[in-house]
């Protein structure tokens, strides 16, 4: 995850407190997804960034999961976002986020 | 009438080295993690200039073989050599580590590159023996200096090392004692930058078959900034590579729009030759270190080599309509907007379906589509996926839910207007552009009709905006002979027409 992401999340998760933070990730990739999951749960595994040996625990979720995708707007969500569920590997993205959130997700 | 390509070029340097001491990603890990198992293995992991040349992608790139070629190899491509693979090729070349260094330090007016005397005498033969490097370049290789002094510099005056091997054999010293922007590190960026553009321009110039003198204007795309402090970015990397490359009849500015960069630098020529401001234009951009290595920790992680090890280079030659290349359509642009927004179903539509609809096509009348054309073979490893098919993909995604491709048809799409990515990821470099190349001859060779180049760049990178961008084109088979037809008389039927009413005038003025 880029650094500069890395610090807003960790600014943000000290203003407002991590309980009170969701994540929603946009990755094309289910690998990817699952990185920025784990940098923002568990640490940034690169060691490269302010998250490093940063266990958030945050709450997240891909914009293409069903938790997600429920709480829009249906007219919204077809607009800005069918056309990338019907490329994506949903299914695959899911595991991986599922497995992320199962392991390090302090507030579900 | 729109503009032609006359051709294009596509160079690399290996610079396996530059790796090590200039790539971010192990800059940033040196300060951060200096004792890192990745620092530690990475020199293992580097390719040797034979690896870099047999490598596949590496062939498509300088025109040795072609994108359908590549899709026909069985992926992973960083295990298998291309038969018969050579260091130059139909639009340029592959340049060894040592003859880029020497090339650089022609490049540089101001002194500040120093190559070891040594090193000069047993690489300086092997520069002057590539053809497209001509004897005013060679000329400007000085004899080098004592490896003392190289040393000297580095350690005590900041300067930037450049090796071979793990062996320090030169450096690039700052340009002033406190002047970031003139930094070692800053000149060392940009010399490479335009050494590699420089290259570019000499292979473009002989590809397009017209006279160095013929250029009239340079446009440099790249990624990075030259200038003082006083004018960080003030330029002008185009006419400084134009010097080199001895354009004597060309001046130029410097365009930028990150990954876009090339996209819209080609849409500004191609409208400079349209309207008639210059005749000829050459659209050009180098390479970028930074960039070196920047997966490089997946690559090592998973046991791969390190496969961005190359810098490189571009230049297109655009010149009036010749009728016979084929040419911009400036009647068929897509452009993102301030307004577009970034859900990339918007981003493809702006740069895809509008265009297109605009004009009276479908997503289908074209036949081939170059997005963002990176290597696989890179980015897989990286958790980034395949980046020219994800656009494939969201493209025909799109045709679908346009009602202009059956959903079955989905992934046939994604092969039949689609292309297997090759290019190295440096940022502007794999950015629609390395397809130019193929594009002009299949269309010339009647193999295809169009080609729709499709730029694309993330301005947020810079803090500046959070706007996403994008442009794109169309190219297509020369419509000179039919908009002549159509217009029902030809250009020389118009002078005709025009040399008879003088005439006409001046004998009725005689009369008088």
């Amino acid at each position: 995850m880029d650094l500069e992401n890395q610090k807003r999340v960790k600014e943000f998760a000290e203003e407002y407190g991590a309980e009170n933070l969701v994540v929603i990730l946009g990755a094309a990739e289910g690998e990817a997804a699952g990185l920025a999951a784990e940098t923002v749960t568990a640490g940034d595994p690169t060691f490269a960034g302010p998250l490093t040996g940063v266990q958030l625990g945050l709450t997240t979720y891909h914009v293409c999961e069903p938790e997600m995708k429920e709480e829009f707007d249906e007219a919204v969500y077809d607009e800005q976002i069918s056309m990338m569920e019907m490329v994506l590997d949903v299914d695959d993205i899911i595991s991986e986020m599922s497995a992320i959130r199962d392991e390090f997700c302090k507030f579900l | 009438m729109n503009s032609v390509i006359k051709g294009a070029s596509y160079v690399l340097a290996h610079t396996p080295q530059m790796v090590v001491y200039n790539g971010t990603t192990q800059t940033t890990e040196r300060i951060v993690n200096p004792e890192s198992e990745y620092l530690k293995e990475l020199e293992s992991h580097l390719r040797s200039y034979e690896e870099c040349v047999n490598y596949w992608p590496n062939q498509v790139y300088i025109g040795n073989a072609t994108p359908e070629d590549l899709a026909g190899v069985e992926f992973p491509y960083y295990d298998k050599v291309k038969e018969g693979a050579e260091r130059y090729g139909k639009y340029g070349e592959i340049m060894p580590e040592e003859e880029f260094i020497l090339l650089v330090q022609a490049c540089d007016q101001f002194e500040v590159v120093k190559v070891d005397k040594e090193f000069v005498s047993a690489h300086k033969a092997a520069f002057a023996a590539d053809p497209i490097i001509t004897e005013d370049i060679v000329a400007r290789v000085e004899e080098g200096v004592e490896l003392s002094e190289i040393e000297a510099a580095v350690n005590d005056e900041h300067a930037e090392g450049i090796y071979v091997a793990g062996k320090l054999v030169a450096c690039v010293k700052r340009a002033h004692d406190i002047d970031v922007n003139l930094s070692a590190h800053v000149m060392h960026e940009n010399l490479m930058s335009k050494a590699s553009s420089v290259l570019a321009l000499l292979y473009g110039v002989k590809n397009a078959g017209i006279s160095k003198d013929d250029v009239e204007y340079v446009i440099d795309c790249a990624e990075e900034a030259c200038g003082d402090m006083n004018q960080r970015g003030g330029g002008n990397f185009a006419k400084a590579a134009a010097e080199i490359a001895c354009l004597n009849n060309a001046t130029g500015s410097d365009s930028r729009g990150f990954c876009a960069g090339p996209s819209h630098a080609l849409i500004e020529a191609a409208a400079l030759v349209k309207s008639g401001a210059y005749k000829c234009v050459a659209v050009t951009a180098g390479g970028c270190t930074a960039k070196l290595g920047m997966n490089g920790k997946d690559h090592v992680k998973k046991g791969l080599p390190i496969l961005e090890d190359c810098l490189a280079g571009f230049c297109v030659i655009l010149s009036e309509n010749d009728g016979v290349n084929p040419e911009i359509n400036l009647d068929i642009l897509g452009r993102h907007t301030v307004g577009t927004g970034s859900a990339p179903q918007n981003v493809i539509g702006s740069l895809v379906a509008d265009p297109l609809e605009r004009a009276g096509l479908k997503i289908t009348d074209i036949d081939k589509f170059s997005p963002e054309m990176q290597n696989p073979d890179i980015t897989k490893p990286a958790g980034a996926g395949d980046v020219p098919l994800a656009n494939y993909k969201m493209i025909a995604a799109l045709a679908v839910k346009r009602g202009e491709l059956d959903r079955k048809e989905l992934a046939s799409f994604t092969t039949g207007h689609g292309l297997t990515g090759w290019a190295p990821t440096q940022g502007h470099i794999p950015s629609g552009v390395p397809y130019i190349g193929f594009a002009r001859e299949d269309i010339l060779a009647g193999k295809m009709k169009n080609a729709m180049i499709i730029g694309k760049g993330s301005l947020f990178l810079g803090r500046m905006t959070n706007l996403f961008d994008g442009v794109s084109f169309v190219i297509q088979a020369n419509t000179k002979a039919e908009a002549e037809a159509a217009a029902g008389v030809s250009e020389e039927e118009v002078k005709g027409l025009i040399a008879k009413a003088m005439k006409d005038f001046a004998a009725s003025l005689m009369a008088e």
